[in-house]
């Protein structure tokens, strides 16, 4: 059996199928959340000596800093799709993934201050990783901004989307110069990171959020591009008879 | 293709001379920001040392942002950039040559008064040598990069703070690298090689792709 | 020499302008385009111009997709819009042979000059053009025409702003180059007699979506 995928590129027919699909989502994302969390709070043995019972704010921490990171990529990958084919809807997702990319970022960033401020005894630290969060705000913030300015959807749609690829063409960039100011020594806070020396049960806790976490951001964004499906196709034929 | 790189250079720069008065905006923006460090946070020697570097390469990013609001605006105004879309020639070498006499009626200068910052910082000779090297490494990526903002908030309200928005986060390797030299090069022991190294390859970088960049950018904002 | 548009499908915005229009111009011949204000002729003509991108449909040059084949077309194209792309600090040579040059067409300095004397800027050529009425810059932009050896010319509304004797310099210019073999698209009111040649009009209001857009991609 084929599908015909381009079918659901017309946003007439994905309009109905985003429906469908987002009651599922829903389902998962509340399941996976719940069961990650439920593990990580109640399921983890307190075998980190030196970590006290506030480590466990890592589930929302690093569920939401993967997913500030994976949706900027989504953003790009819709962005690309739409200038390469010319499809609006491609474009109509990654300006739906951006407002969910920046809530990410900035829960990200709210759950490090609040880890930093118990664990290093400050909110704010000039650490690499929390100055790349910060970085990858900023980029979400100039993608709105710049889709918001533009009253013609099209250009808006090309513009952030050049936007955002020339954002990931200079992320590896900005994030060598964060990690290693000065080129002859490089250190940072975070240790290195690895999954080999989490403990299974944390690291369980850990990917379910994070799966989680996904769910949720499909759920919001189908969610997102129903109104703006509404929103440009308001004087077609399909719409006034919905 | 080069006769046209040249012609639309020669064109922006014989523009820029007739109005004289645009190039040193810029120029004296960039000294007021400097000085206006020292009266804000004290005039401790071995303080003003010490963020000098900082100091002066963001009055640099700023200075630079300012300028980029012209870049394409008044072309984009009169129908030229519309005309510049039509000749047969690869769009991205005419944005190469006005970006090339951005940088030259913009960037250069700041390379030039470097100088002063060195004198208003209590900087040594070296430092200040240092720094105009550093400038010169550092103010073309600003415009190279400066200009795709300015292409996609072509003709747009509020255009100015939009590209600031969106640039200056692009804009940080070149702060970090820029002013982390000139801090490294009042070391004793300073090596500024791998500085160099790193911000010659974001300059490459910068010159291969960005031309391209805001020759797209350009042609979305003029559909 | 022939520019083919078939099943041309654009929109603004989200607003839909005109679809199914198709044309078809061969040498010596003028189309006029017309249609009301909103029916999307500065938009045709910029899709014309390859500056901008229909939904559907396809534009030949040559048999040729005129996207394929940019530069080629480009070469081949004249475009005069509404502004003038003149700069007010340069003098009328100076713009006359910016914009030639860039056009990718030799030219030496006397006939630019020359043509600059045809249009009625004798004496002009060396001021700077912000200190030139709105119409004598107007004919800075046209003198192009007269230097320009380009077989298609799309003009949008070229006649604005000219006094009587420019608009009759004109009409001359215009049906000369339809008579040596070329090919224009003019939006206007103004009617260009011509002693040779084929004459097509054809009206947007024709091709205006009626009630709601059909869905696209």
């Amino acid at each position: 059996m084929s599908v015909s995928w381009f079918k659901y590129a017309a946003p007439m027919n994905f309009y109905p199928l985003a429906g469908k699909l987002i009651p599922l989502f829903w389902i998962l994302a509340i399941a996976l959340i719940g069961f990650g969390l439920y593990w990580g709070f109640f399921q983890t043995p307190d075998v980190l000596s030196d970590q006290k019972q506030y480590y466990r704010i890592i589930f929302v921490h690093v569920a939401a800093s993967w997913m500030g990171m994976w949706l900027y990529a989504m953003m790009v990958f819709w962005g690309l799709v739409g200038l390469v084919f010319n499809t609006r809807l491609s474009f109509m997702m990654a300006q739906a993934t951006s407002v969910t990319g920046a809530l990410m970022a900035f829960i990200a960033l709210a759950s490090g201050a609040v880890w930093g401020k118990v664990s290093w005894g400050t909110w704010w630290d000039w650490d690499p990783r929390l100055t790349m969060s910060l970085i990858l705000m900023f980029l979400y913030i100039g993608y709105i901004a710049l889709h918001s300015a533009i009253d013609n959807s099209r250009r808006a749609d090309k513009a952030s989307a050049v936007l955002s690829l020339v954002g990931l063409a200079i992320v590896p960039v900005i994030y060598y110069s964060v990690n290693c100011p000065n080129p002859n020594e490089c250190g940072s806070l975070h240790q290195e990171s690895s999954f080999k020396g989490v403990e299974s049960n944390i690291l369980l806790a850990m990917l379910v959020t994070a799966l989680g976490f996904w769910m949720y951001s499909f759920a919001t964004i189908l969610m997102r591009v129903r109104n703006i499906i509404l929103e440009r196709d308001m004087n077609t034929k399909w719409v006034s008879k919905l | 293709m080069f006769n046209t790189f040249w012609m639309i250079l020669k064109r922006d720069l014989k523009l820029a001379l007739r109005r004289r008065s645009e190039i040193f905006t810029v120029l004296f923006f960039f000294i007021i920001v400097v000085s206006l460090f020292p009266l804000g946070v004290g005039f401790n020697e071995a303080m003003l040392q010490q963020i000098a570097p900082g100091v002066a390469w963001i009055a640099a990013l700023l200075a630079s942002m300012l300028a980029l609001e012209r870049l394409f605006a008044n072309d984009y105004v009169d129908g030229t950039l519309e005309q510049m879309l039509l000749t047969p020639q690869p769009l991205s070498m005419l944005v190469l040559a006005k970006m090339t006499a951005h940088w030259l009626l913009t960037g250069l200068p700041l390379v030039l008064v470097a100088p002063v910052v060195g004198i208003l910082y209590h900087l040594e000779a070296e430092t200040i040598v240092t720094m105009m090297f550093m400038l010169l490494l550092g103010t073309p990526i600003l415009s190279m990069i400066g200009a795709i903002g300015a292409a996609l908030t072509l003709g747009l309200r509020g255009g100015g703070v939009l590209i600031s928005l969106l640039i200056l986060p692009l804009y940080i390797p070149v702060l970090v690298y820029g002013s982390g030299a000139i801090t490294e090069s009042t070391l004793q022991s300073g090596n500024i090689e791998p500085h160099i190294l790193l911000l010659s390859a974001f300059l490459l970088l910068s010159l291969i792709f960005s031309p391209w960049a805001t020759a797209s950018a350009l042609k979305i904002s003029l559909e | 020499m022939s520019l083919t548009v078939s099943n041309l499908q654009c929109t603004r915005g989200d607003r839909q302008l005109f679809s199914g229009l198709n044309l078809q111009l061969s040498a010596k011949q003028l189309l006029f385009l017309e249609g009301r204000n909103g029916s999307g002729k500065t938009t045709l003509i910029r899709t014309l111009c390859a500056l901008f991108v229909a939904d559907k449909g396809d534009i030949l040059w040559q048999g040729q997709s005129i996207e394929e084949h940019l530069e080629t077309y480009h070469n081949s194209l004249f475009y005069l819009g509404h502004l003038n792309a003149i700069k007010g600090d340069l003098t009328a040579l100076e713009n006359l042979r910016f914009n030639h040059t860039m056009s990718g067409q030799d030219c030496s300095d006397d006939e630019l000059l020359d043509a600059l004397e045809r249009i009625g800027l004798f004496g002009y050529e060396d001021y700077p053009t912000r200190q030139l009425s709105q119409g004598q810059k107007r004919r800075v932009a046209l003198a192009r025409l007269i230097v320009n050896k380009s077989p298609l010319w799309i003009l949008d509304e070229p006649f604005v702003a000219l006094d009587i004797a420019a608009v009759e310099l004109l009409q001359q210019i215009i049906s000369q180059h339809i008579e040596t073999g070329g090919m224009a698209i003019i939006t206007t009111h103004q009617a260009v007699p011509l002693t040779e040649g084929k004459v097509q009009h054809l009206n947007l209001d024709d091709y205006a979506a009626t009630s709601g857009m059909e869905s696209y991609v």
